[in-house]
């Protein structure tokens, strides 16, 4: 069935990335050794997870197993499982984290003090191990445990960076966040009062007893919107987006990049899994939480690239854009069924190539513009540094759905998913608005970064960008381009996981 | 035509770059004063002498009432949410099964299994502790490498390394956006200020140091044979060293538990169940057999991995509870 490696890797995985956020305050912090340590893991799970995934698709058929951990089958022990959707999410998850630390590394050493280097190195640690494991985990309590983890690393790693406005920043999110824990927590005790089971597998089964026979109804609607509020104060969603901005807009770049682009994905794909997997879809649809959240996205979608369009920071501009790229992932998750739930996953992973990339690109150009994070003190910054250049046009393009670009393989795919849905028309409108008001922040912004500059290249005296900058451009380039013209692929290969999830 | 487009380019450029729009006919200064970023040029360029409009009449308004307005908004939404979500759950709670009786849904074969096999499958006499450690050890795990977590957090926040900023004067990083804020504000104060003629705390803490050490070291070991365990034996180790340098000072503690110490004894401990614990996961998935020995119930050395899990545990917990003690009164360990 699958051979006995790639059966281990999922536990593999997170351990690997466990063990090295613990043994990474024990090594020495001298030549940036703790960073290149995390890197080097990160990588190695990133490969076994490739391997994972061509094992798992390679034999034309969709395999996915359980794995159990300890001595004791699933409703007693922990579970893990793993199918070809985690096996891709967890390669994306690292290729983006891994690209994210490589392409700040300069910048990281200029925001980060040397002391707190090597701690910011097992918070990151800390986050890759809590993304694997919230992929993996088939246990309600288990992922409840790796959400506390991902959030108390999430606000560390805003902070990591000094300055009144993180640490302000870094509050907020920390009250905001602690906020969604706990409805999630109270969540899963209802959830465990009515079904006796923390394993999603048999937490389904109990719940369409439950619908069946029309008992707790009341409860089990509690239950479901305090899970969804909670998990969506954490992904950001609309109206509880409001820590984003500071969040993602104060801290340094490779916070953000790792913030935006992985910290809400795993919450997102958490909040896929209790629908799909817990809940079940007609129950969902059912207790009316598809439409709650089909509305809520269109509303993020909108009112996310509004706020953006009124920001002068670039950072914080890209940050609010992200509120409005959750509200597409939201509306995939809305449209309730298989197509539109492999639509929001083609746009998780859309996402968390182009957001990083984004911010990596503009934090390139502030810095060659001497720091400032205005975006007209960033004229003609692309004659300064090419590659950040590229990268935020190449962004700002896939943001608003130009083909060939990442991003229009899955505006095209939600499209496609929205014609079996009732809601068509609001979905398409929305579609529509929101790619006409991503353009009207970006574009602008692009023709700032392209415009030229007498002054720019006598002024700014910014060092030329590192190797290792130029290189995590190239790749995130070259991952925009293939998930923009090859996305066709990726999809089947997402339904195929989505429908074994 | 190509009149059109150029002033539509015109407007669209204004608009990029942050001009408001502008009035016909206006003559355009040939260039920009350009010494001054675009930021900081004077917004006044196309502004005539007008009285107060209704905007800017507004903005007054909300300039001297908004505070007040947002304070009394903010406290009423704040109290009605609170009063829906509580009602909510109240309901909610009204509706759950009754507490404790025997047909309810979490009385399954999960606790049945917990309850009746529990003590020969972990070799545990504490079911509870055989439950959180070798059941369901992965998520206990995650436990302590969420106290992990927020441990390292707060030291990075509060510990040494920033104290170092300060004395740090020949770091490449002075010149960083946060050091403005830092040099703004004295070095960590110590705050508490330790006299030395406490005699009627040091004489009660000489007396319950060493049986409060006692206690928290009989919880840990113990932890698998009567109800106890890492977390609360840690949280008792912890108290101890809390007294003690309430009593003797904090200087006096950092002799045998400082920053270092703290940070090797917890990854030491978490590494310690990480593998060993990684072995018995490996083991029980890919059904090889264990080479750790279950022993016999009731015995000290009994329950398989659980009492070295637990003095795993006991030591992080205790560290941390510490830790937070004094970064959080000190801002030093």
């Amino acid at each position: 069935m699958i051979g006995m490696f790639a059966y281990n890797i999922p536990f593999a995985s997170i351990f690997i990335m466990m063990i090295t956020a613990i043994i990474t305050p024990l090594i020495p912090n001298r030549k940036r050794l703790p960073e290149k340590l995390s890197c080097l893991s990160i990588a190695v799970v990133g490969l076994l997870s490739a391997y994972l995934l061509y094992e798992l698709t390679a034999s034309g058929r969709t395999i996915s197993f359980n794995f159990s951990m300890g001595h004791f089958p699933a409703p007693w022990g922990n579970e893990l499982r793993a199918g070809p959707l985690e096996a891709v999410l967890s390669l994306v998850f690292c290729t983006a984290m891994l690209l994210s630390l490589t392409g700040n590394f300069s910048s990281t050493a200029e925001d980060i003090a040397p002391a707190r280097r090597n701690i910011f190195c097992v918070l990151v640690n800390l986050l890759t191990a809590s993304l694997l494991a919230l992929t993996y985990t088939n246990d309600l309590f288990t992922a409840y445990v790796f959400i506390e983890i991902n959030t108390i690393a999430a606000c560390a790693i805003v902070a990591v960076k000094e300055g009144p406005e993180t640490a302000r920043a870094a509050l907020r999110y920390l009250v905001m966040s602690l906020v969604g824990s706990g409805l999630v927590m109270i969540a899963i005790c209802l959830l465990y009062d009515l079904t006796g089971h923390l394993l999603m597998q048999n937490m389904h089964n109990a719940i369409a007893e439950l619908v069946a026979t029309k008992r707790y109804m009341i409860p089990l609607t509690v239950s479901l919107a305090l899970i969804t509020a909670g998990l969506a104060i954490k992904s950001a969603l609309y109206p509880f987006a409001s820590w984003l901005p500071d969040a993602h807009g104060s801290s340094t770049n490779a916070s953000s990049a790792i913030l935006s682009g992985l910290v809400l994905k795993g919450h997102i794909f958490t909040i896929i899994k209790v629908f799909y997997r817990v809940f079940g879809l007609n129950v969902i649809h059912a207790l009316r939480m598809d439409t709650a959240i089909f509305i809520l996205g269109i509303l993020a979608m909108i009112m996310g690239s509004v706020h953006a369009l009124r920001q002068n920071n670039v950072k914080r501009m890209i940050a609010w854009s992200s509120v409005a790229q959750v509200g597409y992932i939201f509306l995939g998750v809305g449209l309730n069924t298989v197509a539109g739930i492999a639509a929001a996953c083609l746009h998780i992973i859309v996402h968390a190539c182009v957001k990083p990339m984004l911010f990596t690109a503009a934090g390139g150009l502030s810095n060659a513009a001497g720091h400032r994070k205005g975006l007209h003190a960033l004229m003609g910054t692309f004659y300064v540094n090419v590659w950040a250049g590229l990268g935020l046009i190449a962004g700002a393009f896939s943001m608003m759905g130009i083909p060939g670009f990442a991003g229009f393989a899955s505006k095209l795919s939600l499209t496609l998913a929205s014609f079996d849905h009732n809601s068509i028309v609001w979905a398409l409108t929305a579609l529509a608005a929101s790619s006409v008001l991503n353009a009207l922040y970006y574009v602008p912004a692009v023709i700032v970064v392209l415009t030229h500059n007498k002054d720019a290249r006598k002024n700014f005296t910014a060092p030329a960008p590192t190797m290792s900058y130029k290189i995590s451009m190239c790749i995130f380039l070259a991952l925009n381009f293939y998930l923009g013209l090859f996305c066709v692929p990726l999809l089947r290969l997402i339904t195929r996981g989505v429908n074994v999830l | 035509m190509n009149e059109e487009l150029r002033k539509i380019w015109q407007s669209f450029f204004d608009w990029v770059m942050g001009n408001g729009p502008r009035p016909e006919n206006e003559v355009i200064p040939p260039e920009p004063p350009p010494d001054l970023p675009f930021t900081q040029k004077p917004k006044d360029k196309y502004s005539r002498f007008h009285e107060a409009t209704l905007k800017e009449r507004y903005d007054q308004w909300l300039e001297i009432h908004g505070l007040h307005l947002f304070s009394v908004l903010y406290g009423s939404l704040s109290v009605l949410t609170c009063i829906v979500i509580v009602s909510l759950l109240l309901a909610t709670v009204a509706e759950l099964p009754p507490f404790g009786h025997e047909r309810n849904p979490a009385n399954n074969e999960v606790i049945r299994r917990y309850v009746e096999h529990g003590g020969h499958e972990t070799g545990a006499q504490n079911i509870v502790a055989g439950l959180i450690l070798d059941y369901r050890a992965f998520d206990t795990f995650g436990e302590s490498a969420v106290l992990f977590t927020a441990a390292v957090s707060v030291l990075m926040l509060l510990g040494a390394s920033r104290r170092n900023k300060f004395d740090d004067s020949k770091s490449p990083h002075a010149d960083g956006a946060g050091m403005d804020f830092l040099q703004r504000g004295p070095p960590a104060l110590r705050h508490h200020v330790f006299r030395n003629e406490d005699t009627i705390l040091r004489g009660v803490a000489n007396l319950s140091i060493p049986i409060i050490l006692m206690m928290g070291c009989v919880v840990v070991i113990n932890g698998h044979l009567s109800p106890g365990g890492g977390f609360s034996g840690g949280a008792i180790l912890s108290t101890a060293l809390i007294l003690a340098a309430n009593a003797y000072g904090f200087d006096k503690v950092h002799w045998f538990f400082n920053e270092r110490t703290f940070i090797v004894s917890s990854s030491t401990a978490l590494m310690i169940y990480a593998l060993s614990k990684g072995y018995s996961f490996f083991t029980g998935a890919n059904h090889i057999h264990s080479i750790i020995p279950k022993g016999t119930i009731g015995n000290i050395l009994s329950g398989g991995l659980i009492l070295p899990l637990n003095i795993c545990v006991g030591l992080i917990v205790a560290g941390t509870l510490y830790g937070f003690y004094a970064l959080f009164s000190e801002g030093d360990m």
